[in-house]
């Protein structure tokens, strides 16, 4: 038994045929040929699979692909442009040398998407809580510290040059 | 594709629901957060039959104040509760509390019926539930039932949730302004699963004695625990240095936990004890500020 899902995945609307046991994060990689989605652990603890649903942060090895139906998904290919530029966040990473293997990278990038949405201007308290569900064995996590307060620096400056 | 195959079902009201369940009962599971019951599938520690997923209830999901507690129900996100203008304000240990469940992408889809299902003694909303003596509330196909914490949570990961039943709601009683509370948790990493962690609310009388206490802990035994005794020792009395001392040092005879490769039996007493004392001191400085 398959169950038809209809999902707007980075903004296009796409509709599958899935079996119920397909794992959100396999769907992504598999089906839609999506695989900037890394998948570590696949049980919830290492956040390499991080993605939005409706906006929101979830882990999706921990989602079924039928629960996003009528859902808006967006993955690490939603950042850049179409013509392939990084995204300010992307960019703070590679300027901060905030990634090394980078596997780990994509979740980090989706987090703290979610996480700048509600907290445009964090301070380092709230930046290492909020990346605290991520897990990276190369930096340190103090280059992915300044990289996201690189970005909420020149939010602010933008936001200023327009008032 | 990780977890092991199963029918997918998908109800829509709560009647719809309790149907299924009568009828698929034992080979069925209830699909909430998913937060916990997701790995366990992944793993093939559980390969349900049936998977029932509720998130499409509408009617299960909402904070509302009612009378003495706060009612919550089941299907909603651990994040709504954390965000909930009604629960900073008349629940603020709850508030406290749920930030130590996981992590944000965590709680984002975690609810608060499913922390509660899964009966971890470990869990931060079970010891909060049970320390201010709220109540969970079930249903099959035929009635609801109000039930105790204590009547819930039978043993690790086990709770009298029948096969045919689904939580409902839960309530949290509500702290009065002028109520002292903490709550205190030692993991090994941020978002871990608690070592231990320990509440205390305190009410003072206007000599400053404690006219009212409610202690519990959590991660020392099968079950969140009420420490009654430790409560009723403080009750009357002014929270002095030495009282704290006394009042603490006791856990240590009360608590029976278990040893495992996170922590020894002599270490989660010793913890308990302080993580106790520390919720009592804060709480005691809070108290003090809203009074």
């Amino acid at each position: 038994m398959t169950e038809t899902i209809s999902v707007l995945v980075n903004g296009k609307k796409i509709t599958s045929e899935v079996e119920p046991r397909l794992l959100l994060s396999d769907y992504l990689r598999e089906k839609l040929d999506l695989t900037g989605t890394h998948l570590g652990c696949e049980h919830g603890v290492c956040g390499a699979c991080t993605i939005l649903v409706n906006g929101r942060t979830v882990r999706s090895c921990l989602m079924l692909a039928v629960q996003v139906d009528g859902c808006e998904v967006d993955t690490v290919e939603s950042l850049t442009e179409g013509d392939g530029m990084l995204s300010p966040l992307q960019q703070a990473f590679a300027d901060n040398h905030a990634l090394q293997c980078g596997f780990c990278t994509p979740g980090f990038l989706m987090t703290i998407t979610g996480f700048l949405e509600n907290n445009p201007d964090p301070n380092d308290e709230e930046i290492k809580q909020a990346i605290s569900g991520n897990l990276c064995r190369c930096t340190g996590y103090t280059n992915i510290l300044k990289a996201v307060k690189q970005v909420s620096k020149s939010r602010k400056l933008k936001e200023v040059v327009k008032e | 594709m990780k977890p092991a195959h199963f029918e997918y079902l998908k109800p829509i009201t709560p009647d719809e629901l309790y149907n299924q369940l009568s009828f698929y009962g034992e080979d069925a599971k209830i699909m909430a957060g998913g937060q916990s019951l997701v790995p366990i599938m992944n793993m093939r520690l559980s390969t349900p039959k049936y998977i029932i997923d509720i998130n499409h209830i509408e009617d299960f999901s909402y904070i509302k104040l009612d009378g003495d507690h706060i009612a919550i129900g089941a299907l909603t996100r651990q994040t709504e509760v954390e965000n909930s203008s009604i629960v900073e304000k008349y629940c603020p240990l709850l508030q406290e509390a749920i930030r130590y469940v996981g992590h944000a992408q965590i709680r984002n889809m975690g609810t608060i019926g499913g922390t509660i299902a899964h009966a971890d003694p470990s869990a931060e909303v079970p010891c909060v539930l049970s320390t201010l003596r709220g109540e969970i509330v079930v249903a099959n196909v035929e009635e609801e039932r109000v039930v105790s914490p204590e009547e819930f949570f039978l043993t690790y990961m086990l709770s009298s949730l029948e096969p045919t039943e689904v939580i409902k709601e839960i309530r949290i009683p509500i702290l009065s302004k002028d109520s002292g509370y903490a709550f205190e948790e030692i993991a090994r990493r941020d978002g871990d699963f608690a070592i231990l962690e320990a509440i205390a609310v305190i009410d003072l009388n206007e000599n400053g004695q404690v006219a009212a206490a409610k202690i519990g802990v959590g991660g020392a035994g099968p079950t969140p625990e009420i420490l009654e005794d430790v409560e009723d020792f403080v009750v009357g009395k002014e929270l002095t240095d030495n009282v704290l001392d006394d009042a603490c040092e006791q856990i240590k005879d009360i608590l029976e936990p278990d040893s495992d490769l996170h922590g020894s039996a002599e270490y989660r007493k010793d913890l308990a004890s302080v993580l106790v004392k520390r919720a009592l001191e804060t709480a005691l400085t809070r108290a003090k500020e809203g009074a």
